[in-house]
């Protein structure tokens, strides 16, 4: 996708693949005949917007519109655009997102109304480690604590990286686990966020941690680019599309690739 | 020429906490949330009828308009409540992407705004969010001109689908308008009909637009009075009919001229109908501290302006 358009994150989508398969087919319950309220349903929300390929492509497949519609990515009148948008109406995106650190509050907002309604199905979210660097998240991180969210699972890619280097030379947050249980949140830390068993096993203790007077929070711990050599151990591929020969290399090393796009 | 009267003055924003406290109890899926001025923004009998359905944010409105944009999803009509400039510039960027752009059903309500907050100063006196909401697509921007009409908006919203920003005050004013109205979004009001000119006003400058008419009638002039509650959508109809009956507009708000209900005037009036216009408005300033009253006068705000104004467009009048 990204490279027939030649533009789009692959690091951080591929560092997230394995999340997002996981969630949409082990861990969430869902209806993929839209509703935008999702009553009764688990709810996503990403808010680092930028890794929309993983986001996009895991919709699909799990049934929410056409897999052929992936070929649309970032072209001229497609429901696909560069960020997620609820605006071209595309199945399975419930907020706008791409301007970071705004995804949390509107996760809070969502798990509110399911408590009003007293709905028990969770909200998910995922969030990136650079992310946390908008103020917004703080204020949002305060607020579930305090009122002891506990419907939420919210969870951070911690890859390390964001566009100018690694997280702890453009700006280091110190330690976030530290951080979010001094928030009043339970923190639950994946060490292998690229291993579909241990992405499992986290997120099913993530659940069980739920209605317990704390929000959660999931240190997921990915690696950038996951799965492609020259694109892992770097934080160049933030927001950079390779060209043929590097498609071919990339697509080479990961021969279970569905084709399908 | 007609005259309106009025047996108190009261401030708009006890208009919106009244409908507000109405809205509790006539629908089960309105929700309001506050930055810590729930007193200021008259929001306390709706938190102590229905706490379940009142959230405290604390002093974080970004966050606030993201949780509110959250609330939609789920079938709730989420009021947020703060002052006028922490509920448009301050939190600019979560109103665009997270309400706007992702069409949420939010009512942004608005106090204090513009130069009558007074005493605070320019900090806290916005001058510039009708241009900053308006500018956002599918937003429909309401700024209301007395206590009963800010009570009828706050209601009307409610059933009108869509994000909405609701603008009112802080001082106390005439309440002159219909305690039973019907408030119909988008629909500009002829308070008073007249013939020499066009006199069009929103938020606290209407009553001072009906003031100035009285002294225009004195000197011989007719102006036609129209109340522009909502901004956006503008009532353009309304606008062109009475420039072509008069031939000469005034516009009056308590904000900036540029971005203001103005300039969406000039642009209809320039699309349809090209007419001489004065602007009774903030000429491009920040406001500073002062009484309601002085701040309204230094500023060119008050119906004395409006008088000024109207003269120098029919001396401009062909």
């Amino acid at each position: 996708m990204v490279h027939k358009v030649n533009s789009g994150h692959p690091g951080g989508s591929l560092g997230c693949a394995e999340f997002f398969v996981v969630l949409f087919k082990e861990i969430m319950n869902y209806k993929t005949d839209f509703e935008m309220d999702g009553i009764g349903e688990d709810l996503f929300f990403l808010s680092n917007g930028h890794i929309s390929p993983v986001y996009y492509s895991v919709l699909a497949r799990s049934g929410f519109f056409p897999v052929e519609e992936l070929q649309t990515f970032r072209l001229l009148d497609s429901r696909l655009q560069g960020h997620p948008t609820t605006h071209e109406k595309l199945p399975g995106v419930r907020i706008a997102s791409g301007s970071l650190g705004q995804g949390m509050s509107v996760a809070l907002g969502a798990a509110a109304a399911k408590k009003l309604n007293q709905d028990n199905s969770l909200i998910y979210s995922l969030h990136g480690d650079g992310e946390l660097q908008e103020g917004q998240n703080w204020e949002a991180i305060l607020y579930a604590g305090s009122k002891g969210v506990d419907n939420l699972i919210a969870t951070i890619d911690v890859n390390g990286k964001q566009i100018d280097g690694s997280t702890d030379d453009v700006l280091h947050m110190g330690d976030l686990q530290e951080k979010f249980q001094a928030f009043g949140w339970k923190v639950i830390t994946i060490k292998d966020g690229n291993d579909i068993s241990s992405i499992i096993d986290g997120l099913n203790q993530a659940k069980k941690e739920t209605n317990n007077g704390k929000p959660i929070c999931v240190l997921l711990h990915t690696e950038m680019g996951n799965g492609v050599d020259f694109m892992m151990h770097t934080h160049a591929w933030h927001g950079k599309a390779p060209n043929d020969e590097q498609l071919s290399t990339a697509l080479a090393q990961n021969p279970e690739t569905l084709g399908d796009y | 020429m007609k005259t309106y009267t009025f047996t108190e003055k009261i401030d708009t924003r006890s208009g919106f906490g009244y409908g507000l406290t109405e809205l509790g109890q006539s629908n089960e899926n309105v929700v309001a949330l506050c930055a810590d001025l729930t007193g200021s923004l008259k929001m306390n009998a709706f938190q102590n009828n229905h706490p379940e359905r009142f959230f405290q944010i604390g002093i974080a409105e970004a966050n606030m308009m993201g949780i509110a944009a959250g609330l939609t999803i789920g079938g709730k009509i989420p009021f947020t409540g703060t002052f006028a400039n922490f509920s448009t510039g301050r939190v600019y960027d979560q109103i665009r992407q997270s309400i706007a752009y992702s069409h949420k059903n939010v009512k942004i309500c608005a106090s204090h705004a513009g130069v009558t907050l007074g005493e605070d100063g320019a900090t806290h006196q916005i001058l510039e969010d009708i241009g900053l909401m308006k500018m956002l697509p599918g937003m429909t921007v309401i700024n209301t001109c007395d206590y009963n009409q800010t009570k009828a908006a706050t209601i009307a919203i409610a059933d009108y689908k869509g994000p909405v920003y609701l603008r009112f005050g802080r001082p106390k004013v005439p309440n002159f308008t219909d305690e039973n109205q019907t408030f119909t979004v988008g629909e500009g009001l002829v308070l008073s009909p007249g013939k020499d000119v066009s006199i069009i006003a929103t938020g606290h400058l209407v009553w001072e637009a009906l003031e100035a008419a009285k002294a225009l009638h004195e000197q011989g002039i007719s102006a036609e009075i129209i109340d522009i509650h909502t901004i956006k959508p503008l009532d353009e109809k309304l606008v062109i009919e009475s420039a072509k009956k008069t031939g000469a507009v005034v516009s009056c708000e308590e904000h900036n001229f540029l971005g203001g209900l103005g300039e969406s005037i000039s642009r209809t009036l320039a699309m349809h109908h090209p007419t001489p216009q004065e602007f009774v408005a903030t000429q491009d300033t920040f406001g500073e501290s002062g009484t309601p009253a002085q701040l309204m006068d230094k500023y060119g705000l008050n119906a004395n302006a409006i008088v000024s104004a109207a003269n120098r467009v029919l001396a401009r009048k062909k």
